[in-house]
């Protein structure tokens, strides 16, 4: 009998039918690693509030994202980095910043016995990456950090091997701080590292620095806490030695308001203000400026959501929520997609 | 009669077609991959096979230093499986019961099932820390000498992702020997022990001699799995674009490059250049699989054997 199975696989298929109806409340999504803890919460939770509307998110990278927005095979891109204006010169449609959330590079390390978190400078931190300082225990490291017993061992620097919006926060950071990284290595998602050992992907560093007595490298702040491992406090450009955390993160954001331009492309690092962290950043949702009802309609609602309920989901697992100021300011940009 | 014909006929073209299908998705993919990697083809020409400068900054790409990580990986990861998987396929063929010959046997085969992910979480908690505990502490003081064995030890790197690809050929090389060792017919034996050899002289003389080009075939499969491995490579070979003398040294192979950076890549040109690595990967594997093939077919016109 074979009509039987195609019988079942017809009833099945018109079971299906009104879902497919459904789909136009579905919308797809791509880019960054980085927040995607977060939007896969928000996507689910929004989801729960609202039946029937489908969030699809790929976490395929801020690179991967902007290139399916320009290719228009997608619904929305995000992006740790704000898109150059060279790409936003070849995007059929105009394309608008909303920045999301704020999230934090955190300098991380492995030094058996040292319990206080150790200061890092940021000239301290381009030497160190530049590949100019070879032990722990250098008077250049010793003299912010009096009192600490920094043991005589290699400093082995881990960093991402792969292209990765972390690593173009961290080398905008250096640019911004050392003349001498700025011409020697310079800032991308991937670049010529001076040292160290790349790993593939934050969980990549994470296991190396988890394993390597001396080890010094850098990941998000999620990963460091998730897997328990030292973090070292910043200094700003303020001069105070700082901790990442989302009150940290937050100043940092709260104190380029001023610098804040309207399409919201500004780099954070290294912010004003004595209560920033310097190694914070925004990532952004990439939306397109024209969109068809439905989709955008969706797209619209969910962002208003975030922007206002998804912030409070954000510290519980290591992001940080914009400043009240700037939330209100994002959300008055949806007012310029227009729906077709 | 007739219909048996017809019905040859239609299966015959029903294969012709299904076979030819795989020819032409080799052709499509070797097309796009000169179409998308045509910029950087014309951007930097022959240097970029010998260029080791890769800065995505400065948008300069070379892959030089990929070309020497794959190779070396490889043939590193040769060198430690061939005897390995040679000595492995005898025992089994020759000199263990057959219960035990079947288990162990199964067991090899088995490795070969293993997700490369998990081979590269392995050699991250397990290899790594003992490499970098214990081997390379030792290496590097008794045979520091050597250039091979020099440098801190990273645990990470080209010596941890060439055992970590011998681990994972092993059992492809294996397999095809017992199967080239299988075909020696059981007379030839029986003449080499009829003339007096001794059970080792018998497997070295009408096993081994006899195979030679069977058992080069199967390195070839296994070298073939290594040029290309990414995900366990990726996580151990420590990712450095750096040509390095010593083995202990982090490096980096033509698909870990890829891997890592294609999902980032954001100008044309880092995207064409990490395509033109993809195409250089693809000569690489030809080239290697020719030579192979030549040699393979100098060694059966020279033994006279069939396999």
């Amino acid at each position: 009998m074979p009509r039987l199975p195609l019988l079942i696989f017809l009833i099945m298929i018109s079971v299906h039918l009104p879902s497919v109806q459904a789909a136009t409340r579905s919308i797809t999504g791509a880019g960054a690693t980085f927040p995607y803890p977060l939007y896969s919460k928000w996507f689910s939770d929004y989801g729960k509030l609202h039946p029937g509307v489908e969030i699809n998110y790929q976490s395929i990278g801020s690179g991967g994202g902007v290139r399916q927005l320009l290719e228009n095979t997608i619904d929305f891109g995000a992006s740790d980095t704000p898109m150059t204006d060279e790409q936003l010169k070849n995007a059929k449609i105009p394309i608008l910043h909303f920045p999301m959330i704020l999230g934090a590079v955190c300098l991380t390390y492995h030094l058996p016995g040292i319990t206080e978190p150790l200061n890092l400078s940021s000239s301290l931190i381009a030497d160190l990456f530049l590949g100019k300082i070879f032990y722990w225990n250098d008077p250049k490291i010793q003299a912010i950090n009096p009192g600490v017993n920094l043991p005589n061992v290699p400093i082995m620097i881990v960093h991402r091997s792969d292209g990765s919006g972390t690593t173009a926060v961290f080398t905008d950071y250096l640019n911004k701080v050392s003349p001498e990284w700025k011409s020697r290595v310079g800032a991308a998602t991937s670049v010529k590292w001076p040292v160290g050992l790349g790993g593939k992907g934050n969980e990549g560093v994470t296991g190396f620095v988890k394993q390597s007595p001396g080890a010094l490298g850098y990941v998000e702040l999620l990963y460091a806490e998730k897997n328990h491992l030292s973090v070292a406090n910043v200094q700003n450009a303020a001069g105070v030695f700082v901790k990442p955390e989302a009150k940290s993160i937050t100043a940092a954001a709260q104190s380029s308001l001023q610098a804040m331009p309207k399409d919201f492309r500004i780099s954070i690092t290294n912010a004003l203000g004595k209560n920033s962290y310097p190694l914070s950043s925004f990532t952004y949702l990439l939306v397109y400026r024209e969109m068809p009802k439905a989709k955008g309609q969706t797209l619209v609602s969910f962002l208003e959501w975030a922007l206002v309920d998804g912030q409070k989901l954000a510290e519980s697992i290591f992001y940080a929520p914009l400043p009240a100021v700037l939330s209100l300011k994002v959300k008055s940009q949806l007012k310029e997609i227009q729906l077709k | 009669m007739k219909i048996r014909n017809r019905f040859d006929r239609r299966f015959h073209r029903t294969l012709l077609g299904l076979s030819s299908i795989t020819i032409g998705v080799l052709a499509l993919i070797v097309a796009y991959l000169i179409h998308l990697s045509w910029p950087a083809v014309k951007e930097f020409g022959f240097s970029f096979l010998t260029s080791t400068e890769w800065d995505p900054v400065a948008e300069k790409y070379g892959s030089g230093a990929f070309i020497y990580g794959t190779v070396v990986s490889s043939f590193l990861a040769l060198v430690i499986s061939v005897p390995l998987s040679m000595s492995v396929a005898l025992v089994l063929n020759e000199l263990a019961p057959k219960k035990v010959a079947e288990v162990i046997g199964f067991m090899v085969e088995m490795l070969a099932a293993i997700p490369s992910v998990v081979f590269g979480l392995w050699g991250i908690f397990f290899l790594a820390p003992l490499l970098r505990l214990y081997v390379q502490p030792f290496l590097g003081q008794h045979f520091g000498f050597i250039f091979l064995f020099q440098g801190p030890p990273y645990g990470v790197g080209m010596l941890a992702a060439g055992i970590i690809l011998s681990i994972m050929i092993t059992p492809t090389i294996t397999a095809i020997c017992r199967e080239v060792f299988r075909g020696v017919p059981l007379h030839h034996r029986e003449a080499a022990l009829a003339l007096g050899a001794t059970r080792w002289e018998m497997i070295r003389l009408a096993v081994v001699k006899s195979s030679w080009s069977g058992v080069f075939g199967a390195i070839i499969l296994g070298l073939g799995r290594a040029l290309g491995e990414t995900m366990a490579v990726t996580m151990l070979i420590g990712n450095r674009n750096e040509i390095s003398s010593s083995l202990f040294a982090p490096a980096q192979t033509m698909a870990s490059a890829i891997a890592n950076e294609y999902a980032e890549a954001g100008s044309q040109l880092h995207v064409s250049s990490l395509a033109f690595v993809g195409l250089a990967l693809f000569l690489v594997s030809l080239i290697v699989n020719s030579l192979a093939r030549m040699v393979i077919h100098r060694l059966r016109a020279r033994g006279g054997m069939s396999r």
